[in-house]
């Protein structure tokens, strides 16, 4: 039966489902024999999920188990307990765990403690009463329940550090012994004395000793004393070396010991092996929180870092680079960010980059050029990764360029803005996001300083409409700025002509499906037929910076309400103070908010909606552009009254507003970042007067002047940054240097000098050293590893690489010893996959049975993968130097 | 929890043992299994043990044919884990006496009973050999 039972073990391992034997597995549980007992409980930890039916079943069994004098059987009922009993019967079983804390033998503790740690993981709720038996075991005699104690005290320190300051002395004084090896022998590790232990008292210490300088204290020479006695040479100490380091940077700093930990990160960085190095980026980043300096040092490291092939590598880099980014070096680090997103193709971390540049970009962008190019790039890249709020901060920093001052500058911006959309927009495969930025910058900026034709514009803009029908936001931005376009042209005094791809998408939209793209359609038509005066006042050049004028208070409709007043209405109570007159209020409501859309419609249209969550589109202020109704249409009702008189505000609308300020705000806050004077001065404004303010601004700032005005200058200087920043990257390996040149420029040329010799000794010594690696060895011993029976298409692959080597000879004994092997198969098949199952079958024979030559071909038609086989078995050659380096008798039965 | 699951792989990507801390459906750990396995199967030996996956981390050592693939959490020591897969292996080496990869089909459920003294609830509880074989032997004696 055990033999079954772990054959269906097998079978959900290799991912088939073996429900139908599920209860076998419980039945078992049930036996008299140990062995049987324990497998039983091991298949069913296996199976089950804590919220099985069968669990039920179990719980019994356990519950009997957990009362056996056989301190084996309780030990596998604890084992279960660990998995399989959910919050439901944590209540039936809670109470024998607990009275087995206290049973003789340690293993049992032992396994009682996690138990329990496991109940507190689960519901914390049934077990808070226990919590104090805990620190209780940690005096235990056993090193084992000890160290098992120290899990459940790092949960419980996690959630709240200072019910257990006053442990901080005995684990310390436990650190202290365990690193002067007072506990037993077979503790050690490698020489060194529990270090599992050790590492996890670190942690907790690390977590004691944060923010808290009096416990930080008790620490320090517990810590010190680690670090000089850690023995560098082996990874279990550098692992105690790195919690060190971590634990240093959490702690309150000490000068002292900040200055071992430099050193210890100086030789994980030094070191030739890859984990090291990650482990020193690591801690670098840690440590560079606290004392910026030291990275000074090390930025070699980090460059050969970045420059690895080695992916993981790589980003653990990134990371550090981006908690190191400062506005010095923002554009290196930036740049090499987006490259290596380029050359990534898993999408969950192309967003982790993509957001990542972004929030550099906008933190520390030296430029708005700079800035814009980046996004470009982001953009285009990324593509539809990037959160959509990002798209509308670009769009407004176009917009509202550098500030008032400085109308040049914005318009300089804009056209190379206009440039560089209209190099990007024929390109075939653009997210959605950034066409939208797109046509809203052709639409509002294309033609402003005449240097491109409208014709030219609305072609390329109706291209992009066509080119993307499937997607209606792209649709309707396009189409607005048509719109735009063609109405800045009239206002100028232009003749103008549709173009006739122009006027068959407005044919086309004016029947769309999407009602909105239908009313943008007509609204474009109705528009074209206005004079031109009339255009002027319906689309002023240059208006999305303006705001419109929203008033929160809704005096306009207090007559409305008044009068409804008079006429027996109940006055509207706010939100938050009202109770039971839900009914009227929400009467009111919809009264309310029919008016306001009423007279806000056009804007509601202006703007396509999915990029911003508004619940009424209506009085959302967009950053794009806001055609300022009031002036033109004028509506009786809508007039800014100054003096609210009626102080109460119906729901819906004081919702909206408040939405709409918070817009406003947020975006504020964007805009400070840019370091503009009359933004951040707008902002610490109070919300309400925040619009006054903004509109303002604004109007002193981009009066239509701003619209036609120098095209030359702006481009120039774009070329010439980007050409800097290339040779920059080129010449240079980039990241770190940027940070050298702040300190002192010399510093710059050596770096590259030394990375060049350093990557090239690098390719010198590589293939020297795998050679020398894999000599002594002889090249068969680790295929040998292998089950041969498997696949023949391994034990084919594996010859032509040691005929490569001219290695003939050994190659025809590993398949001798191969085909000894093999014969085995039989058995091994029943374990095998079920589909190399029928294969290795039918191969093995004739395989095996004729040596080298027939094998050839055989490789020779399987293609593609003969490359890989060999890449294959150069990595087994290397892969297997170590472990059997490191302990001989690994495996030394299969080397014969 | 520090660990959240160990799995061992050979070569052609079979798995060998799997042992979960946190509960996924057969589908996801097929799925995972494929993604990790092939994600460590084509890097070489200069490059760091550490692989990022989705959430975990997944610290990787080879044996001959045997990949020991252990995925933890970001607060995880990934050089700790790195010790402890080989402390693993030097436990499995001391019961079966030069273990390989046929000693772990064959005897799948001591693999495990190992498994299950060395780590509780994704925790690693027990590092002395010796108390880690005890209950073992003892249970080899009685059968």
């Amino acid at each position: 039966m055990k033999e079954y039972i772990i054959r269906l073990v097998y079978i959900e391992m290799l991912g088939h489902d073996a429900s139908f034997g599920y209860i076998h597995a419980v039945k078992m549980t049930h036996d008299d024999s140990l062995y049987l007992k324990r497998t039983g409980y091991l298949a069913v930890t296996l199976f089950l999920n804590e919220d099985h039916d069968l669990i039920i079943l179990i719980v019994n069994t356990i519950q009997k188990d957990l009362k056996s004098d056989n301190y084996l059987v309780v030990c596998a009922a604890l084992n279960a307990c660990c998995k399989l009993i959910n919050e439901e019967t944590i209540p039936a079983v809670v109470q024998q765990v607990v009275d087995l804390l206290g049973h003789a033998k340690e293993a049992v503790r032992k396994k009682a403690v996690m138990v329990l740690h496991r109940f507190f993981q689960k519901s914390p709720g049934s077990v808070n009463h226990l919590v104090s038996n805990f620190p209780k075991r940690l005096s235990d005699n056993d090193p084992g329940v000890m160290g098992a104690t120290l899990f459940p005290l790092y949960d419980l320190i996690t959630i709240d550090v200072n019910p257990y300051k006053d442990l901080v002395a005995s684990f310390v004084n436990i650190l202290k012994q365990v690193a002067e090896r007072r506990l037993p022998k077979t503790y050690d590790y490698h020489q060194t004395p529990a270090p599992f232990i050790q590492i996890k008292l670190l942690k907790i210490l690390a977590l004691l000793g944060s923010g808290d300088k009096k416990s930080s204290e008790q620490m320090y020479t517990v810590i010190g004393d680690i670090m000089r006695k850690s023995d560098t040479a082996s990874n279990i100490g550098n692992a105690i070396l790195y919690e060190c380091i971590c634990c240093i940077s959490s702690i309150q700093p000490s000068p002292k010991l900040l200055e071992t930990a430099a050193d210890a990160i100086a030789n994980f960085l030094k070191s030739d092996s890859h984990n090291l190095k990650y482990m020193g980026i690591d801690a670098l980043g840690r440590l560079i929180q606290i004392s910026p300096d030291i990275a000074e040092q090390h930025q070699l490291a980090v460059i050969d870092c970045l420059e690895d092939p080695d992916d993981t590598l790589k980003r653990k880099t990134f990371e550090l680079l981006y908690k190191m980014t400062k506005s010095s070096n923002v554009e290196v680090i930036v740049d090499r960010m987006i490259d290596y997103m380029i050359s990534i193709n898993d999408n969950h971390y192309k967003t982790e980059t993509a957001s990542r540049c972004v929030e550099l970009a906008e933190q520390f962008a030296p430029s708005n050029h700079w800035f814009i190019q980046t996004m470009n790039k982001v953009f285009q890249h990324a593509g539809d990764l990037v959160n959509p709020k990002v798209a509308h901060n670009l769009m407004r920093l176009i917009a509202e360029g550098f500030g008032e001052d400085d109308d040049t500058a914005d318009s300089q911006l804009r056209m190379s803005a206009v440039e560089s959309y209209l190099k990007i927009v024929d390109e075939p495969k653009l997210p959605s996001a950034f066409l939208q930025v797109i046509c809203w910058v052709l639409g509002e900026y294309g033609t402003a300083d005449g240097k491109y034709s409208a014709s030219y514009i609305s072609g390329k803009l109706c291209d992009v409409a066509e080119a993307h029908s499937s997607d209606d936001t792209v649709k309707a931005y396009a189409v607005t700025a048509l719109m735009k376009v063609y109405c800045f042209e009239k206002a100028a005094g232009r003749k103008t002509t549709l173009l006739p791809e122009c006027q068959s998408l407005l044919e086309e939209l004016s029947a769309s499906h999407s009602a909105d793209l239908q009313q943008r359609a007509y609204e474009f038509r109705a528009i074209l037929d206005l004079d031109a005066n009339a255009i002027e006042n319906i689309m002023p050049l240059d208006a999305s910076c303006e705001d419109i004028e929203i008033d929160t208070s809704l005096s306009f409709l207090d007559n409305y309400v008044q009068k409804a007043i008079e006429q027996g209405a109940e006055p509207y109570i706010p939100e938050n103070e009202r109770s039971g007159t839900l009914n009227i209020s929400k009467i009111r409501n919809h009264n309310a908010y029919e008016i306001s859309t009423h007279s806000l419609r056009f804007e509601a249209y202006e703007v396509p909606k999915p990029v911003v969550p508004a619940k009424i589109p209506s009085t959302v202020t967009y950053p794009t552009d806001l055609v300022p109704v009031t002036a033109t249409i004028s509506e009786p009702s809508y007039q800014p009254s100054v003096q609210p008189t009626w102080p109460l505000v119906p729901v819906s609308d004081a919702g909206s507003a408040l939405g709409s300020t918070e817009l406003k705000l947020r975006l504020d806050g964007v805009q400070k970042k840019w370091g503009k004077p009359t933004y951040s001065s707008g902002a610490s404004s109070s919300s309400t007067s925040n619009f006054e303010l903004d509109r303002n601004t604004v109007n002193g700032a981009t009066k239509p002047d701003t619209a036609i005005s120098k095209p030359r200058e702006p481009r120039q200087s774009h070329v010439e940054v980007s050409e800097e920043k290339q040779k920059l990257a080129a010449s240079l390996f980039g990241g770190t240097t940027s940070r050298s040149e702040r300190k002192q420029s010399g510093k710059v040329s050596r770096t590259t000098n030394h990375g060049e010799d350093k990557v090239q000794s690098a390719t010198v010594t590589v293939p020297i050293t795998t050679a020398a690696q894999a000599q002594p060895h002889p090249p068969d011993l680790l295929d040998l590893g292998e089950p041969v029976g498997y696949t023949s298409s391994y034990s084919s692959t594996v010859d032509p690489f040691k005929q490569l080597e001219g290695l003939l000879d050994l190659s025809q004994d590993v398949n001798a010893t191969a085909a000894g092997t093999s014969n085995g198969p039989d058995l091994m098949s029943l374990y095998s996959d079920a589909d190399t199952n029928g294969n290795s079958n039918q191969n093995l024979n004739p395989v095996n049975g004729s040596v080298n030559p027939s094998k050839k071909p055989a490789l020779l038609t399987k293609g593609p993968s003969l490359k890989d086989a060999l890449d294959k078995d150069a990595l087994v050659r290397q892969m297997g130097v170590n472990p059997t380096g490191q302990n001989p008798n690994l495996f030394s039965d299969l080397l014969g | 929890m520090g660990i959240r699951f160990i799995l061992m792989v050979n070569k052609q990507g079979q798995t060998r043992l799997a042992q979960y801390y946190e509960y996924l459906t057969l589908e996801e750990r097929r799925t995972l299994e494929g993604e990790i396995v092939r994600k460590c199967l084509a890097r070489n030996e200069q490059q760091c043990s550490f692989v990022e996956h989705r959430t975990y981390k997944i610290v990787y050592r080879r044996y001959a044919s045997l990949f020991f693939l252990v995925g933890v959490d970001n607060e995880e020591n990934e050089l700790a884990i790195l010790e402890f897969i080989h402390l693993l292996v030097e436990t499995m080496d001391r019961h079966f006496g030069n273990v390989c990869e046929l000693d772990i089909m064959f005897h799948l459920e001591k693999a495990h009973f190992m498994l299950e003294e060395m780590v509780m609830n994704g925790c690693i509880v027990e590092t002395s050999k010796n108390n880690i074989l005890a209950p073992i032997q003892l249970m080899d004696k009685a059968s």
